[in-house]
């Protein structure tokens, strides 16, 4: 490696993303409250503005910033896109219901800084700014998930917190237990030194360090905040909780697997390989019998980190891995984004009885549903089916076709509460009244996703294309 | 042209939901009618160009997903020409069953036109992806048919349904990615695939992805034992929704032997073929049976399909047995079973329209309920006698023709298995003919209450007939002059046999 390289250009959307995050707190002390979603524009356009940059960045050699710290490859380069691309969406979820809010500037601040957290977590290749990643990423959400200040919300962020801050310590444990086997924090380094370090020290380590990222990622066993954070907090601050950390943690997970703990003497596989199919059986068993919609899709979550988990499994063992991960989280921030979306387009319905009746007052956004919802069991031609396919195909391709069964038959599982919740729909008569009134914004929103996630999936060859590629050095 | 007959329904679709709810209803009926006829004459027109000297034709192959191994590629032969043409004959009959529908016109039609896309698509596609794609949106179309406009328990056994093929179809999925795999380089193209015969010598591989396939494919086929979600899903869906399912769904299974199963993976089919002739045989038996327990006519049509689609399992896995010296003998048996796939498609169709009417009178398919019908209703019972006899597979009509060529084409690799079969046909003869007589003979009687009925029991409507009549009158050109379809299907049959045969 040559010398440090430290041009802050390297990282321009991190860069926009944080200085629109401190220009908003700043403008936003003496904008007058009618006038504060001017810091919801500002992020706005810093999100379109980091799309942009990060779009023309992956178009130069890989490289990597900040003495090896800051990988500048494909994987940051799909997570930037789809968890600015997330940002936004929420952004644009949340700039109706925040209107003339007394903390509005406050909770775009948040947004925005809990958003450039997913993305360091993304492109960390040291593990100390994994760890500083993971607070940046966390504290932010914590007080997000508390923002509506009502019961539920202070339950959902209290619970949120107190296994985060558990988690964290313990993840920090890890880094300090991989620092003393490997004697250094950079991944490439650890990669050659994990490689004669003790088992022991490194297996202890790797958990500690890993319970952290399934934190992050919601996976089984650190999901236990997930439900009550995601049924306490508003819907716009659920999506966001569901989807956006959950790619830079994934990201994050993937880069362990490929680098620092490739050649490390750990059954790395299978340790994934329970996780994911843990991840993905005890999500949908939970979410069988729930009646809250935001319950159900937080279950939902929980369910998908185990398919995201499958190319972690074998990274570094079948070349179509990384394309089948990055693939699969964009596909599926998309839908799932677009599944929140129709749940902010009718407030008042929180439950899936509340949506008996839908096919007669609002066929286009149950139509949205629909896709959402069968999109992300996977099937065709949506998003999620061509990741499905590309992660299953990854995962045998890996030698794990056991877990893809798995994985199959968990997904046929996952159908029965997806059509839980659309069959009501259908019902001709259903207590129509006042929880009918809709958010217009997010109703355009959810078009918007559901289509996007059919166009992605029929266009995925070009996107494929692009998300192969090495990672940084 | 493929791809314009797949795709205009859907766009017509498209254009109906633009259309708002509250135009007149005989707008939607006639626009779904006029697109089913067009399609109609698109296949012909496709027919008409086509050379039976065999081999795929009107292919089109475009790049989709080159870096996955996914492409667009279409075309079609002597297995799919047929199946094609039923599937919009049957289309076009059940948009002229549904003139009178009532509940959501706009909405059912525009289901229908989608869903007649899947289905068309599927028979078309070749690359196993894009089959997929239509499999499981015929699936999801379906649900929304069964669960929207199904009658009694409507809504479970939609789900029981979708739970159930859908479980079918993400095994299907997984021997499809095991092809996939297997093929160097990696690719979901049916054609490569057929040439590269890619899983020749590896026997365990081999065996696993014929299982997960045929496991898929059994389900919709639906063979036993995964017959479950049949009776339910037929006995609560809307008539139209009942002969689609029966008449062009089912052929998706036993069309994916055909194109996918047997070709693809000669040496695996080969060494397990007895498996294939048990299920059919089991099949043909347990359908025969439990259909003669029916006391419900519509359940009793819909065990006869598990017994008619036994044939077909049966032919398929005879023709795969090795030994012995019965090159022709398999030939008919594949040929026999692609015109068993058209003919059940015809006559089952008509069926379930005919148990639509009878419904649509007494609101019960319950047979005791019924009796001396025929008194009121010569024509519908007339009809309904035709198609019976059609079904259990009288001579001179199609149903005769498939299943002598099946059953001569099976007797000499499997004769044990075949002499059980052929009881098969004896019991359907007697439910049948058990059915007839307590519905149509015997003194008047009727349920008690037909509600919106000006006078109980009308005979047959216009509509209706002009739905039936045509079926049941394929039906018979077929059994008399079947050799304009058997033209088309026979050198079609030799192919799949010299690709097994490698």
């Amino acid at each position: 490696m040559t010398g440090m390289n430290e041009n802050p250009l390297d990282l321009l959307p991190e860069v926009l993303l944080t200085a629109s995050a401190v220009l908003g707190l700043l403008l936003g002390a003496w904008l007058p409250r009618r006038r504060q979603w001017l810091i919801g524009a500002l992020a706005i356009g810093a999100c379109g503005a980091g799309i942009v940059a990060a779009a023309l960045a992956a178009t130069e050699p890989v490289t990597t910033a900040f003495g090896g710290s800051f990988a500048v490859d494909p994987v940051t380069a799909t997570a930037r896109v789809v968890v600015l691309g997330g940002t936004l969406v929420v952004l644009a979820l949340s700039v109706g219901p925040l209107r003339a809010d007394p903390r509005e500037t406050e909770f775009y601040v948040l947004l925005q800084l809990a958003s450039a957290g997913a993305l360091m977590l993304a492109a960390a290749q040291d593990l100390l700014l994994l760890a500083a990643a993971y607070l940046l990423a966390s504290v932010p959400a914590y007080a997000l998930a508390g923002f509506r200040k009502d019961g539920p919300g202070t339950e959902a962020a209290l619970k949120f917190y107190v296994v985060g801050a558990f988690l964290g310590v313990v993840m920090l444990t890890g880094v300090t237990v991989l620092l003393a086997a490997g004697r250094t924090t950079s991944y490439p380094g650890l990669r050659t030194e994990l490689a004669e370090a003790p088992g022991g020290l490194v297996a202890v380590g790797t958990l500690a360090l890993v319970a952290g990222i399934l934190f992050k990622a919601g996976g089984v066993p650190a999901h236990f905040w997930v439900p009550d954070a995601v049924q306490g907090s508003s819907a716009p601050v659920a999506a966001f909780l569901t989807t956006v950390p959950k790619i830079g943690a994934l990201a994050a997970f993937y880069r362990l697997a490929a680098v620092p703990l490739a050649d490390a003497d750990l059954p790395w596989a299978d340790l994934v390989a329970v996780l994911s199919v843990a991840s993905m059986t005890l999500g949908n068993l939970a979410a069988f019998f729930q009646q809250d919609v935001k319950r159900l899709l937080a279950y939902s979550t929980i369910s998908q980190v185990g398919y995201l988990l499958l190319p972690v499994a074998v990274a570094g063992r079948s070349d179509l891995g990384q394309e089948a991960l990055l693939y699969y989280l964009a596909g599926y921030a998309l839908t799932n984004l677009g599944a929140f979306a129709v749940v902010c387009a009718l407030p008042g319905a929180d439950a899936i009885d509340d949506y008996r009746g839908l096919a007669r007052t609002h066929p286009a956004l149950l139509a949205s549903l629909v896709v959402c919802l069968l999109g992300l069991v996977g099937t065709p031609p949506t998003a999620v089916f061509l990741g499905k396919l590309e992660v299953f195909s990854a995962a045998i391709d890996g030698g794990q076709a056991w877990l893809v069964v798995v994985a199959a038959a968990n997904t046929v599982a996952s159908l029965f509460y997806y059509l839980r919740w659309i069959a009501p729909a259908f019902l001709v008569r259903g207590p129509t009244g006042a929880s009918r009134a809709t958010a217009g914004t997010a109703a355009v929103v959810a078009y918007g996703a559901a289509t996007a996630s059919v166009v992605l999936g029929l266009l995925g060859g070009t996107v494929l294309d692009v998300l192969g590629g090495p990672l940084a050095p | 042209m493929l791809t314009a007959i797949v795709l205009l329904p859907t766009a017509m679709a498209a254009l109906l939901l633009c259309v708002p709810r509250s135009a007149p209803r005989p707008l939607f009926l006639t626009v779904w009618a006029t697109t089913t006829a067009a399609e109609l004459v698109l296949t012909v027109i496709v027919w008409a160009g086509y050379r039976t000297d065999g081999g795929m034709q009107y292919e089109t192959r475009a790049r989709w997903i080159p870096s996955a191994g996914i492409s667009y590629h279409v075309g079609v032969d002597g297995l799919s020409l047929p199946l094609l043409a039923v599937t919009c004959v049957l289309f076009l009959a059940c948009a002229l069953y549904a003139w009178r529908q009532t509940r959501r016109p706009r909405e059912f039609a525009a289901l229908f036109l989608f869903l007649q896309t899947t289905c068309l698509g599927l028979f078309v596609a070749l690359d196993l992806i894009l089959f997929f794609l239509f499999f499981d949106l015929s699936i999801v179309a379906m649900y929304f048919i069964i669960a929207g406009w199904g009658h009694r328990d409507a809504a479970r056994s939609a789900l029981k349904f979708f739970l159930y093929t859908f479980i079918g179809s993400l095994a299907l999925l997984l021997g499809f990615i095991g092809l996939y795999l297997a093929a160097d380089p990696h690719t979901f193209d049916i054609v490569e695939l057929t040439d590269a015969n890619p899983l020749a010598g590896r026997a365990t591989y081999g065996a696993l992805v014929l299982l997960a396939i045929a496991v898929g494919l059994a389900v919709k086929t639906p063979t036993v034992p995964f017959h479950t979600w049949l009776p339910p899903a037929h006995t609560d869906a809307p008539a139209a929704g009942s002969a689609i399912l029966a008449g062009v769904l089912l052929k998706m299974g036993t069309y994916g032997f055909l194109r996918i199963a047997m070709p693809v993976l000669p040496a695996a089919w080969r060494d397990h073929a007895v498996v294939f002739v048990v299920v059919g045989v089991v099949s043909v038996l347990y359908g025969a049976l439990v259909a003669l327990a029916q006391t419900d006519f519509k359940r009793l049509v819909a065990y006869t399909s598990v017994n008619h689609m036994g044939y077909i399992v049966l032919a398929i896995g005879a023709a795969g047995v090795v030994g012995g010296d019965h090159e022709e003998a398999r030939r008919l048996a594949v040929t026999g079973s692609v015109f068993q796939m058209v003919s059940h498609g015809l006559l089952t169709g008509a069926l379930f329209l005919l148990s639509g009417v009878l419904y649509e009178r007494g609101r019960t398919y319950e047979m005791s309920a019924y009796s001396g019908v025929a008194e009121r209703a010569p024509v519908f019972a007339a009809l309904t006698g035709v198609a019976a006899f059609a079904s259990l597979g009288l001579p001179g009509f199609s149903g005769f023709i498939a299943e002598f060529q099946i059953l001569t084409g099976s007797l000499g690799p499997q004769p044990v298995a075949t002499g059980l079969a052929v009881l098969g046909i004896l019991i359907t003869a007697g439910l049948f003919l058990r059915a007839l007589q307590q519905i149509f003979l015997g003194p008047l009687r009727l349920p008690a209450t037909a509600p919106g009925a000006d006078r109980p029991f009308p005979d047959i409507r216009l509509h209706e007939s002009l739905a039936i009549v045509p079926l049941l009158a394929l039906g018979v050109v077929l059994g008399i002059a079947p050799r304009f379809v058997l033209d088309v299907v026979e050198p079609a049959s030799r192919t799949v046999l010299e690709l097994l045969a490698r």
